[in-house]
């Protein structure tokens, strides 16, 4: 793998993103939509005593970790999709770039965003509701290695499929990750689910993540269950995934799909 | 005889009971322009993908700059480039900014100076600050061939590089690819339907159609083979007869 490839597209996205107004909201538009609506929602309940103390806390909390999981997600597949609308995807293939140093560069433009993400997302916390992040302390740290890698996980699951099924599939990019939103236990716990939901759960990574959020705001403290939990099944996902995205790209060279999908 | 830059034995690809190239065998000298024609379907676009690993072969060698493409990818696509109207750019990017980028993808030492110099070559230096969604269709082939000298291939593959370009652009560009031949002694492999055009550039021409070779030799060679005025004619006449053939195999 050699580095000058990986940061040539990580270079040529921030060369996008830096001149395209959709991209860059697309960044920060969601993230803040969510935290107004959800955030005032909390506010409201916390106000009118309607449900327990530090609801504002939980579904803050929840909105921001939710953010950086599906913005990790879009940062691989819409980072894909670029370049198959724009029709330059076969130019990088002709070139001596590898599919490992595609997945790099796909890492560190889901790394970008989701700082990017954090940063705004905390910033617009404290000032709007005085909720700071960094309750949570080093807690975050784990937190948030395992929501990205598990959203990078999905966004190679998604763009392994538009690769083999063609842009028919594009909306999977958009859409696969509020698949996961209801069973991922986000603003409310695992034990609220009925039973069959609550196994789904159980598979899940960000559902330990968000489990263990709510552990920390109750508690204190992180119990190695969740976290460990998290760890384990995020490698699982991981390792699958790369296995089934090599074998996509495999058989789409196969198949000759490659210029197709440009 | 100069040695070959390509070497392709026996190469098959079946897509599902579909054959898209049939057991083809040729070789390309280095420094050469050579043409690879047949009629839409005949399989010129697969066999240059193949070329490029975009689609890989269901059997057969590709052995390019003498390494099997299978085991070099990395070392055999870092001296080659490709050029085809077909596969644009991010439209979204300046002009500079696309072609550093592509500099950085095939690790080109000192980017500013190549993109500097090329572009001076092709006649590009005012573009460099425009977006590249911009540019006009004889502007977009020019920054086209620019990216694919950007690493100073040895080998090109150019898919019908002026099909979208009127004749004072096309004429201009076949212009350059001549003068980067002699320059450069950049071997080319080129698909065109203006034979016109491939007269004027190829030293030679390999005919496909149904997936086979059917022929193969300089344009005057084939002109005087098969009794015609020109390659035009040479094309027509192969294409109808591997049509009849294939309707009556049929």
């Amino acid at each position: 793998m050699r580095f000058h490839r990986v940061s040539a597209l990580l270079l040529r996205h921030l060369y996008l993103y830096k001149r395209s107004f959709p991209r860059l909201m697309d960044i920060f538009y969601w993230p803040v939509m969510e935290l107004l609506v959800w955030g005032f929602l909390s506010v409201y309940l916390e106000k009118t005593q309607a449900a327990g103390v530090n609801i504002a806390t939980i579904l803050l909390g929840g909105i921001i970790f939710w953010d950086l999981l599906s913005r990790s997600q879009q940062a691989v597949s819409i980072s894909f999709l670029e370049d198959v609308w724009e029709r330059n995807f076969l130019n990088l293939f002709v070139s001596p770039l590898s599919i490992t140093e595609f997945l790099a560069s796909t890492f560190f433009v889901g790394v970008i965003r989701i700082i990017l993400v954090g940063i705004v997302a905390s910033i617009l916390a404290v000032l709007l509701y005085q909720f700071n992040i960094f309750i949570f302390g080093l807690y975050l740290v784990p937190f948030v290695i395992n929501l990205f890698f598990f959203g990078w996980t999905l966004g190679l699951f998604t763009t392994g499929i538009i690769l083999r099924y063609g842009t028919s599939a594009q909306i999977l990019a958009f859409g696969f990750i509020f698949l996961i939103q209801p069973f991922s236990a986000v603003f409310y716990p695992i034990s609220a689910m009925p039973g069959w939901a609550q196994w789904i759960a159980y598979i899940i990574p960000s559902s330990y993540v968000f489990e263990g959020m709510r552990e920390v705001i109750a508690t204190g403290t992180l119990g190695v269950a969740n976290l460990s939990a998290a760890f384990l099944t995020n490698f699982f996902y991981l390792a699958l995934v790369l296995w089934f995205f090599y074998r996509m790209f495999a058989r789409v060279k196969v198949k000759g799909l490659l210029l197709k999908l440009d | 005889m100069a040695k070959p830059i390509i070497e392709v034995k026996n190469l098959i690809k079946k897509f599902g009971d579909f054959t898209a190239v049939d057991g083809i065998s040729f070789d390309i000298e280095e420094g050469k322009i050579t043409g690879l024609l047949g009629p839409n379907g005949a399989g010129k676009t697969t066999t240059i993908q193949m070329l490029l690993d975009i689609i890989t072969p269901t059997s057969g060698e590709i052995r390019i700059f003498g390494m099997d493409m299978r085991h070099s990818r990395e070392a055999i696509l870092s001296q080659t480039n490709f050029s085809s109207p077909y596969v644009t750019l991010p439209q979204n990017l300046k002009v500079w900014e696309n072609l550093k980028t592509f500099a950085r993808l095939y690790g080109v030492p000192d980017i500013n100076l190549k993109i500097k110099e090329l572009a001076e070559f092709f006649g590009i230096e005012n573009l460099l600050p425009k977006l590249t969604a911009t540019l006009s269709t004889g502007q977009l082939a020019r920054l086209n061939l620019t990216k694919s000298l950007l690493n100073d291939p040895k080998l090109l593959l150019l898919d019908e590089p002026t099909s979208s370009l009127d004749p004072d652009i096309a004429d201009r560009v076949r212009k350059l690819l001549l003068q980067i031949r002699k320059e450069r002694g950049v071997t080319m492999l080129y698909t065109s339907h203006n034979m016109a055009e491939i007269e004027e550039l190829c030293d030679r021409v390999i005919f496909i159609n149904h997936g086979k070779v059917v022929d193969d030799g300089t344009p005057a060679e084939l002109v005087k083979k098969y009794g015609h005025e020109d390659l035009n004619d040479v094309f027509l006449h192969i294409a109808r007869e591997g049509e009849m053939k294939a309707s009556q195999n049929s």
